[in-house]
C-alpha cells in the first residue's frame, strides 16, 4: 500500500495503482484521452502528463506505478503548459467539425479544449485528411477526427478478443482500421463507439438523429438475455434513439453487446399497437372492450383445467406474476416459462441459478461447459470468462459442439456420456476440477432442453457434488439462462402445478382439444401450429410467431415503455424503468391482464403496481431485494435419468434472431447480412 | 594521436579477411575461456573500472547497466539484445565492426553474455545492411562450429546461443524498447518505462540492449585490463571511439581515436580537413543528427566527448561528425533533418506523431524565407512543447536540431524572411 | 501514402527452399514466441514475390506463424522495406538524407530520374525500375549512396550513377561498393591509421 502527495495531500492506493488512480484518489482531475480502466496502458496520448519529484520530466501519470514516498504536483504551470502543449498537438490535425460531430457534447476531447485549448491555431499548414475507413453497419467512422489514442485497437484485442483492429503505417500517417476494412466480427463491437474519446467512431444507424443533450435518458434493465445487463435508453420524445451501457461491476461491467445496443429499431417494427379479434378467420381491429368480450365469452363456462398459459422470454416477473395468478383463478394448472423445453427443476432455486455469480468468474480456476456458447447465450459473460481466461491459471473444458469463444477451450468432444465419465473420474478433466480451488461447470439450455435434459442436469449436479464444484462461500453449479424472463418466472411458480402440462404437453393438448384456450404472454419462440384449433389470447408486443394462430391479440408495452422487475440468470433482481410510452393503443402488460381479469370476473387483487409488487414480494420474498444477489442454499434437486448419446444442440442458433424485437430490427438484420459477407478465417483463438 | 598499439578495432577497413581464422591472428577469441572462468562479477568490475559508456548514443555506464541483470537465474532465459540497427544519420561505424570485425562482436556477445548470465544474444542488425549481416551469420556460423559459441562454449562449460535478427526499414528499433517491440514481431513502438528492460524486455523476461560498439570492445578491454581503457581518453571518458566524419570534408572516413581529441585534430588529421580549409567551415553537427550544431567558434576548440559537448550544449551520441562548409543551406540542413524524424515517427503519441510534421512544414517554410518571424518563436516553443513530453528520445531528436540552428544561426534565418518578404515585394510592385 | 490499399495477387506459399529456410528463422526464437519470426518471413516472402508483398503472401505469413492478419498487416505497412504496390525488377533507392544532401544526392536523384525518365516513387512503363528516395542509408562516409536490390554503391556523382544504370539496363551487375578509388570506410588515399596493417593496399 504505497502512501504518496499528491498536491499536498497524502493519499494511500492498493499496490500496483498507477499515479494516475492515486491523483483521482486525491481529489486530482487528471485528463486522459487513452487510459481506460479496462484497458491495458498505452500511455500514448500524453494528456496525463504530472510533475514527479526528481524526476527532471514530466511523467505519464496513467502509466507510472505508484510508489511510496513519492511527491506528484498536477497543479503547477509547467503541468499546465505540458496538457496545452499535447492538446494543441491533438488540436492541429483534428477538423473543426463538432457542429456536425455525432460526438458533439459528449466528446473528451471538446470538454478538454475548453480547459487546455488555446483560443486559436498557431497551426498554419493544412490539416491532414484521413480516408473513412469501412467497419461494418454499426461502426460510423470518421477517421480524420482519430486521435490515436488506440482504445478500440485495445478494446477489440483485449476484451473482445477479435483481434481485427489495427493502426497501419506510421508516424502522422498512422491510420487506425479493420483488416481491409471488413466488419468488426465480434459482438461486442458497439463498445468502440463509447470507448472512442472522440468522434472517429459513431454509431452508424444513429448518425444525425439526435443530439446528445436533447435526450431523455432512463437508466433501466436488458432484456436480449439473461444477463440482465445495466442500459441506458436515450430517448427523444417518444422515440428511444439508442441504447447505451451503464456501469454494473457485478454484471456487465461496462460493456453490452451489438444486440443489446442495436436492437431498438426493433421497438419501432411490426408492433402491435392496437387489439384485434378475429371474426371469420380473419384478424380484425378491436377496441379493448371488444377484445376483452369476446375472451369472456369465450372462456365462459369452460372448465379451468382446460385453459393453460405459456410466459415468453422478455416478460417482466410482474406480468407473468398477475398472469399466474389469473391462471390460479381460472383453476388451471397447466402454465409453463419453458418455452423451450429446458428441464429445469425448480425444487431448489439454486437448481436453475448461475450459482458462483457472474463476477464470481473472476475468482474461478478451472470451469467446465455443458451444451454451452456463452458467446451468444450471454455476451456478457463470455468476457468475463475470457478476461478470467486471459489471467492464466484458468482450465476450460467444453463437453458440446466445438466453439469459438475468443479463448482457448479444451474441446472435450460433444457427446453428453462424457458427463457420467467426468462424475465418476474417470476423465482426466475430472481431477482439474477436484484440484481447483474454486471450479465452476456452465450448463447450458441447450443441454437440458433435450428428452434426457433431466438427467443432464442430474449428471451436471452430481459432477458438482463429487468434485468440489460445491464448498463452504462457492457455489460452482452454474446454469444459464438464455431469457430474461426465465429466473423470474421460475421463481414465481410459473411452471406446471399438480396434474398440469408444461409447453409440449400444452401444444399437444391444444392438438388434442384437451386445452381449449391458451394465453400467450409475450410467446414467441414455440412452434404455434398446434395451436391452430385452439382458442389463443396473445399479450405481447410483435406481430411474430404468437399471433399467428391467435385469436385475441392484446397489444402490450416493451421493455422499454414499462417498469418491470427482472432477475437474471444469477438470481440477481433488478428493476427497469419507463423510458417511453408504448405504441398506440398498447398497454402495459399487468394492467392488461388486471382488466381482463375484470372481464372474466376474477378480479386480481391489485390496482396499481405498488400493490401489485407488495403482493408478488410478500409471496417471494427475495424479489423486494433489488440490485442484490440473493443467497440460494444449496439443496435437493435433480432426477438421475440415462443419458442419450444425441450430441448436444445449442439454445441459440441465431444469435441476431433470438427475440421478437430483434427479428423486426433492420439493423440487427444487416449486421447478420454484414457478418456472413466477409468472414475472415482470422478470428479470437486464431492468435 | 591514438597509436595503433591501442586501436582495438584493427581491421576497420575490412584490408584483412573478416575470417575466424584471421581474426584470432588479430587476437580475437584468444583463450576467451580464461576470461570466463574469472568470472562474472569480475567481468562486471573490470567494465566498471574501464570506465566504458555506451556507444549508441546515450552514453550509460556499461558495466553499470549488465549489473542491473538478476544475480541469480531463475533458471528461465534472459538476453543480451545487441543493438546493430545503425541508422542515425551521420553513422556508419557499426557496420564496419559487423562486415570486418564481426568476431570481436560475437565475442563480445559472449563475454558480456556471460557476464550479465543471460543464456542468448539476439544482434538486431538493420534490414538494409544485407551484405553485412551476411558476414555476420557466416561469422557465427564459424564460431559454432568452432565451438566457440552454443553448447559449453569456449570449453567454458557455458551455453550461449547467437542469433541475427534482421529489421526491415526502421529508425525507430534503435530504441532499444522499440527494437525488443521489433524483435518480437510487432511494430516497432517503444515500450513505457518502467519496467526497464533489465526487469522486463524481451518476452517478458530479463534483457540488457547495447550498441554493437560496446559489446565489441569488451573483450578487448577485459584482455587488456580496464586501467589501460581507463587510462585513454579523460576521466568520465575514457577509451577509444569510432568515430564517423562526413559532409565538407576532402576525406570522409571512419576512424577509431582516443575519447576526448579536439574536433578540430580529428578532422584534420584523419579526413582531409574540411573542404576550402577550415576558415570555410559553417557548423558540424558533432554526433549524429540528433544533436544539436556547433557553430566555427564553438568547433575551434572543442573536444569529442560526453562532457566537453555537453557542455556547449549538443552532445556526443553517436560520434557521428557531420561537416558543413559555408556553402552548406544551414536552414535547408536541419529542415532536410525534420524531414527524417517525421518520416521516422513511430506515431504513437500524440507530441511526436503531430509535432515533427509540424515543424517539418514551417522548416521546409523558412528554407525559403516564406514566414513571419514570429514563427520562429513559435516553432522552438512547439520543439519545447515536444521534447521531455514524449514515451522515448526521438521527440527530443526531432527538437534539438532545430534548437540548436536558431540557437546559432538565427539571424540567417530571420534574414531569409527579409529577403523574402523584399522579392514578394517587388513582385506584387511589379 | 495510402497504408490501407496493398495489392493483391495469385495465392502464395513458400517455395520448398523457403519453406525450409522458414524452419531454420522459427528456430532462433522460443517456440511460443513465433510472432519473432515475421519480419524475416516477410522479408522472404517479399523476395520470392519478386519484389513486393500480396494480400495473399501477408495471410501466408499470418497463417504460417498462427497470427492475427491485421497484425501482419500493421508490421508490413510500418516497416519500410516492405513494399504493399508493385515495384519494378530493380529498385534504385537513393539516399537523401543530411550527410548524402551534403555531398551532392540532389544530383544523383537528378541523375537518376533523367536516366529512367521517371520521378521518385514512379516505376518505368516497363515495369522495369523504380526509383524511391530513402533515409539515412548508414554509410554517410560514403556518401552519397544508392542502392540496388540491397547492394550499396557509395561515393557516387551523377556520372557514376548514370553509368550503373545504364549498366543495370543492358542486364549487367555493376561491382557495388565504392564507385571512387577508395577502401571501404578509409580516406581516400589510404588510412591514417593502422598502416602496418593495410598490406598492400596502403
Amino acid at each position: 500500500m504505497p502512501k504518496l502527495t499528491v498536491d499536498g495531500i497524502e493519499v494511500e492506493v492498493p499496490a500496483g495503482a498507477t499515479v494516475l488512480q492515486a491523483c483521482e484518489a486525491a481529489g486530482a482531475e487528471v485528463p486522459r484521452f487513452c487510459y481506460h480502466e479496462r484497458l491495458s496502458i498505452a500511455g500514448n496520448c500524453r494528456m496525463c502528463l504530472v510533475e514527479m519529484e526528481k524526476s527532471p520530466k514530466p511523467v505519464a501519470s496513467c502509466a507510472m506505478p505508484a510508489g511510496d514516498g513519492m511527491v506528484i504536483r498536477t497543479n503547477t504551470p509547467a503541468v499546465k503548459k505540458a496538457r496545452e502543449g499535447v492538446m494543441e498537438f491533438l488540436l492541429i490535425n483534428h477538423p473543426l467539425d463538432c457542429p456536425i460531430c455525432d460526438q458533439g457534447g459528449e466528446c473528451d476531447l471538446q470538454d478538454q479544449s475548453v480547459a487546455y485549448g488555446a483560443g486559436q491555431s498557431r497551426f498554419l499548414e493544412n490539416k491532414r485528411a484521413v480516408e473513412e475507413k469501412y467497419m461494418g453497419p454499426l461502426i460510423k467512422t470518421v477517421m480524420t477526427r482519430c486521435i490515436h489514442c488506440t482504445r478500440c485497437i485495445r478494446f477489440s484485442k483485449e476484451i473482445a478478443g477479435v483481434p481485427e483492429l489495427g493502426a497501419l503505417g506510421r508516424g502522422e500517417h498512422m491510420e487506425v482500421t479493420t483488416y481491409l476494412e471488413q466488419t468488426l466480427h465480434s459482438e461486442v463491437s458497439g463498445n468502440v463507439i463509447d470507448l472512442c474519446p472522440v468522434g472517429a467512431l459513431t454509431s452508424r444507424p444513429y448518425a444525425f438523429t439526435a443530439r446528445s443533450w436533447e435526450l431523455k435518458k432512463t437508466e433501466t434493465i436488458d432484456v436480449m438475455d439473461a444477463v440482465g445487463g445495466n442500459i441506458r435508453v436515450d430517448a427523444r420524445g417518444n422515440e428511444v434513439m439508442r441504447i447505451l451501457p451503464r456501469v454494473n461491476e457485478a454484471v456487465n461491467e461496462e460493456w453490452i453487446s451489438d444486440k443489446t445496443r442495436f436492437v431498438y429499431d426493433g421497438l419501432k417494427r411490426r408492433r402491435l399497437d392496437r387489439p384485434y379479434v378475429r371474426k371469420a378467420g380473419k384478424l380484425t381491429e378491436a377496441t379493448w372492450a371488444e377484445a376483452f368480450d369476446a375472451i369472456a365469452k369465450k372462456l365462459k363456462g369452460m372448465a379451468g383445467d382446460k385453459t393453460a398459459a405459456i410466459a415468453g422470454d422478455l416478460q417482466d416477473v410482474e406480468s407473468v406474476y398477475a398472469l399466474r395468478l389469473l391462471m390460479d383463478s381460472l383453476g388451471s394448472p397447466h402454465r409453463d416459462c419453458r418455452q423451450d423445453g429446458a428441464k429445469l427443476d425448480v425444487t431448489t432455486r439454486a437448481g436453475y441459478l448461475f450459482n458462483s455469480g457472474i463476477a464470481g468468474i473472476d475468482e474461478a480456476d478451472a470451469c467446465l461447459l455443458i451444451g454451452v456458447n456463452p458467446r451468444h447465450e450471454a455476451t456478457s459473460i463470455n468476457l468475463r470468462l475470457r478476461a478470467r481466461s486471459r489471467r492464466g491459471g484458468f482450465a476450460i473444458a467444453n463437453v458440446g459442439p466445438a466453439l469459438d469463444l475468443t479463448y482457448k477451450v479444451d474441446e472435450l468432444g460433444n457427446d453428453p456420456k462424457l458427463l457420467s465419465a467426468i462424475a465418476s473420474g474417470a476423465h482426466p478433466f475430472a481431477e482439474v476440477l477436484k484440484k481447483a480451488a474454486k471450479p465452476m461447470l456452465i450448463v447450458g439450455q441447450g443441454a437440458l432442453a433435450r428428452a434426457d435434459g433431466a438427467g443432464v442436469l442430474a449428471a451436471a449436479r452430481e459432477i458438482a457434488d463429487k468434485l468440489g464444484l460445491i464448498k463452504d462461500g462457492w457455489n460452482g453449479f452454474n446454469v444459464l439462462h438464455t431469457a430474461a424472463a426465465r429466473v423470474g418466472a421460475l421463481d414465481v411458480g410459473f411452471v406446471p402445478q399438480k396434474g398440469g402440462r408444461d409447453v409440449a404437453g400444452i401444444l399437444d393438448g391444444a392438438k388434442s382439444g384437451a386445452i381449449e384456450a391458451v394465453f400467450l404472454l409475450g410467446a414467441d419462440e414455440i412452434n404455434s401450429d398446434p395451436l391452430k384449433d385452439a382458442f389463443v389470447v396473445y399479450l405481447g408486443t410483435h406481430g411474430d410467431e404468437g399471433v399467428r394462430h391467435a385469436d385475441v391479440i392484446l397489444p402490450a408495452a416493451a421493455y422499454t415503455e414499462k417498469p418491470g422487475t427482472y432477475v437474471n440468470t444469477e438470481g440477481r433482481v433488478q428493476r427497469g424503468l419507463k423510458a417511453v410510452f408504448a405504441p398506440g393503443d398498447a398497454r402495459e402488460d399487468w394492467t392488461i391482464l388486471r382488466a381482463l381479469s375484470d372481464a372474466l370476473g376474477k378480479t386480481l387483487p391489485f390496482d396499481n403496481l405498488n400493490e401489485l409488487r407488495a403482493k408478488l414480494c410478500s409471496e417471494v420474498p427475495h424479489l423486494a431485494v433489488i440490485d442484490e444477489k440473493p443467497a440460494a442454499p444449496w439443496g435437493k434437486f435433480g432426477t438421475a435419468g440415462a443419458l442419450e448419446p444425441t450430441p448436444f444442440a445449442l439454445a441459440v442458433s441465431d444469435y441476431y434472431r433470438t427475440n421478437p424485437i430483434c427479428r423486426a430490427s433492420c439493423i440487427l438484420a444487416t449486421v447478420k447480412d454484414a457478418m456472413s459477407g466477409d468472414k475472415t478465417e482470422a478470428t479470437g483463438t486464431h492468435g | 594521436m591514438l597509436s595503433d598499439k591501442d586501436r582495438i578495432f584493427t581491421n576497420l577497413y575490412g584490408f584483412q579477411p573478416w575470417s575466424l581464422a584471421a581474426a584470432k591472428k588479430r587476437g580475437d577469441w584468444d583463450d576467451t575461456k580464461a576470461i570466463l572462468d574469472k568470472g562474472r562479477d569480475w567481468i562486471i568490475s573490470e567494465v566498471k573500472e574501464s570506465g566504458l559508456r555506451g556507444r549508441g548514443g546515450a552514453g550509460f555506464p556499461t558495466g553499470l547497466k549488465w549489473s542491473f541483470m538478476p544475480k541469480q537465474s531463475d533458471g528461465k532465459p534472459s538476453y543480451l539484445v545487441v543493438n546493430a540497427d545503425e541508422g542515425e544519420p551521420g553513422t556508419c561505424k557499426d557496420r564496419d565492426i559487423i562486415r570486418h570485425d564481426p568476431h570481436k562482436l560475437i565475442e563480445g556477445c559472449l563475454v558480456a553474455g556471460f557476464a550479465m548470465g543471460a543464456t542468448a544474444a539476439y544482434i538486431y542488425i538493420r534490414g538494409e545492411f544485407r551484405a553485412e549481416a551476411d558476414v555476420l551469420e557466416a561469422a557465427i556460423a564459424e564460431s559454432y562450429a568452432a565451438g566457440l559459441i552454443g553448447k559449453n562454449a569456449c570449453g567454458s562449460g557455458y551455453d550461449f546461443d547467437v542469433y541475427v535478427h534482421r529489421g526491415a526499414g526502421a529508425y525507430i528499433c534503435g530504441e532499444e524498447t522499440a527494437l525488443i517491440e521489433s524483435l518480437e514481431g510487432k511494430k516497432g513502438q517503444p515500450r513505457l518505462k518502467p519496467p526497464f528492460p533489465a526487469n522486463m524486455g524481451l518476452y517478458g523476461r530479463p534483457t540488457t540492449v547495447n550498441n554493437v560498439e560496446s559489446i565489441a570492445v569488451a573483450p578487448t578491454i577485459v584482455r587488456r585490463g580496464a586501467k589501460w581503457f581507463a587510462g585513454l581518453g579523460r576521466p568520465n571518458n575514457t577509451g577509444t571511439k569510432v568515430f564517423c566524419i562526413s559532409g565538407h570534408v576532402n576525406k570522409p572516413c571512419n576512424v577509431e581515436e582516443e575519447m576526448g581529441i579536439p574536433l578540430k585534430e580529428l578532422i584534420e588529421k584523419h579526413a582531409g580537413g574540411v573542404r576550402g580549409g577550415w576558415d570555410n567551415l559553417l557548423a558540424i553537427i558533432p554526433g549524429g543528427s540528433s544533436v544539436p550544431l556547433l557553430p566555427k567558434s564553438i568547433c575551434d576548440e572543442v573536444l569529442m566527448d560526453f562532457d566537453s559537448l555537453r557542455a556547449v550544449q549538443s552532445g556526443l551520441g553517436t560520434a557521428a561528425v557531420i561537416v558543413m562548409d559555408k556553402s552548406t543551406d544551414i536552414v535547408r540542413a536541419i529542415a532536410r533533418l525534420s524531414k527524417f524524424y517525421k518520416h521516422e515517427s513511430c506515431g504513437q503519441c500524440t507530441p511526436c506523431r503531430e509535432g515533427t510534421g509540424w515543424m517539418w512544414r514551417v522548416m521546409e517554410r523558412l528554407v525559403e524565407g516564406r514566414a513571419e518571424k514570429s514563427e520562429i518563436d513559435t516553432l522552438l516553443e512547439v520543439s519545447k512543447q515536444i521534447e521531455g513530453h514524449t514515451i522515448c528520445a526521438l521527440g527530443d531528436a526531432a527538437a534539438w536540431p532545430i534548437q540548436g540552428l536558431m540557437r546559432h544561426f538565427r539571424p540567417e534565418v530571420e534574414r531569409r524572411i527579409d529577403a523574402y518578404k523584399a522579392s514578394a515585394g517587388k513582385t506584387q510592385a511589379a | 501514402m495510402s497504408v490501407h490499399v496493398i495489392a493483391t495477387g495469385e495465392s502464395f506459399a513458400f517455395t520448398p527452399e523457403n519453406e525450409a529456410w522458414a524452419k531454420t528463422q522459427l528456430a532462433k526464437y522460443p517456440s511460443e514466441r513465433k510472432a519473432s519470426a515475421v519480419m524475416p518471413l516477410l522479408t522472404r516472402a517479399q523476395e520470392q514475390r519478386g519484389g513486393w508483398l500480396t494480400k495473399e503472401a501477408i495471410e501466408y505469413v499470418a497463417d504460417y506463424l498462427a497470427m492475427p492478419y491485421i497484425r501482419v498487416l500493421e508490421v508490413a505497412s510500418f516497416y519500410t522495406m516492405y513494399n504493399l504496390k508493385p515495384v519494378g525488377r530493380h529498385v534504385i533507392e537513393v539516399c537523401t538524407t543530411t550527410p548524402c544532401w551534403l555531398r551532392g544526392s540532389d544530383e544523383i536523384v537528378k541523375a537518376c530520374k533523367k536516366t529512367l525518365g521517371i520521378g521518385l516513387g514512379e516505376t518505368t512503363p516497363d515495369g522495369e525500375f523504380t526509383l524511391l528516395e530513402v533515409e539515412c542509408a548508414g554509410a554517410c562516409v560514403n556518401a552519397p549512396v544508392a542502392v540496388h536490390n540491397g547492394a550499396y554503391y557509395e561515393d557516387l556523382t551523377a556520372d557514376s550513377a548514370t553509368k550503373i544504370i545504364e549498366a543495370l539496363k543492358r542486364g549487367e551487375a555493376p561491382k557495388p561498393g565504392p564507385q571512387i578509388d577508395r577502401q571501404t570506410s578509409a580516406p581516400v588515399g589510404g588510412p591514417t591509421t593502422l598502416k602496418a596493417t593495410t598490406g598492400g593496399n596502403a
